[in-house]
């Protein structure tokens, strides 16, 4: 989306990897259906591909908003795609006002790299803060400051009820209150949702994303499912995650099983998202946590967010603390507890907490 | 251009030529050089993309800076004097003929 990078860089293995590999495959085409008794796909063609074991990996999409409030005008955005961000980016021309719905990762970070090209950019949350639903009131209040201070106008608890528009193109938004914004483009990032489609339709058992057991094994025994897709039991919850770390990782361990390995899905998850010079850094998850307690960083722009359940340490976020985060994946990873006093303490070498 | 080998325990070397610019992560994962996963694109948060530099050319690497320094905490083999995170080597003449050792796992 910056333009840093050149098409072909963008791709996790290039194209010619997969034949080398021994991998066939069938780009643009599209899989209409499964027939599970028949062990058989039916692409948009009409080609019918016989399995013996079959894997879904079919992501998750944006929502969008509806036509009625103007979410498909011309100039309203989504962001998925490496089509989605060509679409965006020859509009994306200092000076021009962006409005972000969605104060999540995706409009934080796109607000990020609009600000570097030099537009006026708004964030519209809905939430009472930004990063509500996945972190701490103390990650918010630091991406929150971080944003002001880059010139982003970040508004929370605001409602928008509809895009302006000027001969079928946006050119604004109203808020709730009655307000009304201006706006050039609008990017829309208020989260997806996981492509079950496909596999509600063979009869899967569907619940939040296709449900799979700890062997990525669907209620079909000879499907199986992984990454956004995917619901899975974590500490007796079913959870849905939207992570490299969890599409690779699960990826990883359907693999495995089908080579006949007795494997079962415990990986640690981890995220990051990179905004201006800030590096975030997640290890754990922080589902549940009922306490966090804040580490100062070595830096005065760095600390890192320490979350607990029931006294048992369950995630960390660290803002330009590496160490932070490392150190919190193999304590996690470990299964380790340290005490909040400790975490809290700068004098404490973190090292010293992982054995 | 840059001729980078990368050899692994097993006593096989891959050879390639690397354009100006990419990063040596990116050219191993390209030439399917095992091991070398590069899971987050090479922005420091992954440490899947750990080699040993060849001692006669670590130097020509470059300097290891505090963030990767501390990934390098994270590898799954654990790091020696000559680790370095490969996403961050870029590809320049002067790396012409770098060796690089894959870490295996025992
Ligand atoms: C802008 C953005 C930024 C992100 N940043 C981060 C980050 O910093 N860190 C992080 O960990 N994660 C990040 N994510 C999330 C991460 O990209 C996803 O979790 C990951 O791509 C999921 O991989 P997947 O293979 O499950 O699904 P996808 O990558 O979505 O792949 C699914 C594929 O299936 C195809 N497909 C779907 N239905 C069909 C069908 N019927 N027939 C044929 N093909 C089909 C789709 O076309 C698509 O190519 C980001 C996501 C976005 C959109
Ligand atoms: S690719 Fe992730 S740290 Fe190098």
């Amino acid at each position: 989306m910056s333009g840093e990078l050149e098409r072909e860089r963008l791709f996790i293995r290039p194209e010619q990897w997969y034949s080398n590999q021994g991998i066939s495959t069938l780009f643009s085409t599209r899989v209409e259906a499964i027939y599970p008794a028949e062990k058989q796909v039916i692409t948009e063609s009409g080609d019918n591909i016989a399995y013996e074991k079959l894997l879904l990996c079919t992501g998750s999409s944006p929502h969008t908003l509806p036509a009625e409030i103007g979410g498909k005008l011309k100039g309203v955005y989504i962001l998925r795609s490496i089509a989605d961000v060509e679409a965006m980016q020859p509009e994306f021309q200092a000076g021009r006002k962006l409005l972000i719905i969605g104060g999540g990762y995706i409009g934080l970070e796109t607000a990020a790299v609009a600000r570097k090209l030099g537009l006026k950019v708004i964030v519209l949350e809905m939430a009472k803060r930004i990063l509500q639903r996945v972190a701490a009131r103390e990650t918010s209040d630091f991406f929150r400051q971080l944003h002001r201070s880059h010139g982003v106008d970040i508004r929370e608890s605001t409602q928008m009820t509809r895009f302006t528009e000027q001969a079928g193109r946006v050119n604004g938004a109203e808020l709730a209150s009655g307000e009304k914004l201006e706006a050039d483009l609008v990017l829309v990032g208020i989260g997806g949702t996981p492509n079950t489609s496909l596999a509600e339709q063979a009869g899967l058992d569907c619940e939040n994303g296709i449900a799979v057991n700890e062997t990525c094994q669907t209620s079909n025994p000879d499907i199986y499912a992984a990454g956004d897709c995917t619901s899975f039991v974590r500490n007796g919850q079913r959870i849905r995650l939207e992570s490299v770390q969890n599409a690779a990782d699960q990826g990883n361990l359907v693999a495995r099983v089908l080579a006949g390995e007795q494997v079962s899905y415990q990986a640690l998850p981890w995220f990051w998202s990179d905004q201006y010079d800030c590096k975030l850094q997640i290890a754990g998850l922080n589902i549940g946590y009922d306490q966090t307690v804040r580490r100062a960083g070595s830096k005065p722009d760095s600390q890192s967010i320490w979350y607990y359940r029931e006294n048992r340490l369950i995630a960390v976020d660290a803002m330009n603390e590496p160490m932070a985060y490392a150190m919190g994946r193999k304590i996690i990873g470990a299964g380790l507890h340290p005490s909040q006093a400790q975490i809290a303490d700068p004098n404490v070498d973190l090292k010293s907490l992982v054995n | 251009m840059a001729f980078i080998t990368w050899k692994t325990k097993d006593g096989n070397e891959i050879s390639v030529d690397v354009k100006d610019g990419l990063n040596l992560m990116e050219a191993a994962t390209a030439n399917n050089v095992p091991q070398i996963e590069g899971e987050c694109g090479g922005c420091l948060s992954c440490a899947t993309c750990h080699v040993f530099v060849d001692d006669q050319w670590l130097e020509k690497t470059g300097e290891v800076d505090e963030i990767e320094d501390t990934m390098l905490e994270m590898t799954d083999v654990e790091r020696q004097h000559n680790s370095r995170l490969s996403c961050q080597i870029i590809a320049a003449p002067d790396l012409d003929g770098l060796v690089l050792f894959v870490p295996e796992p025992e």
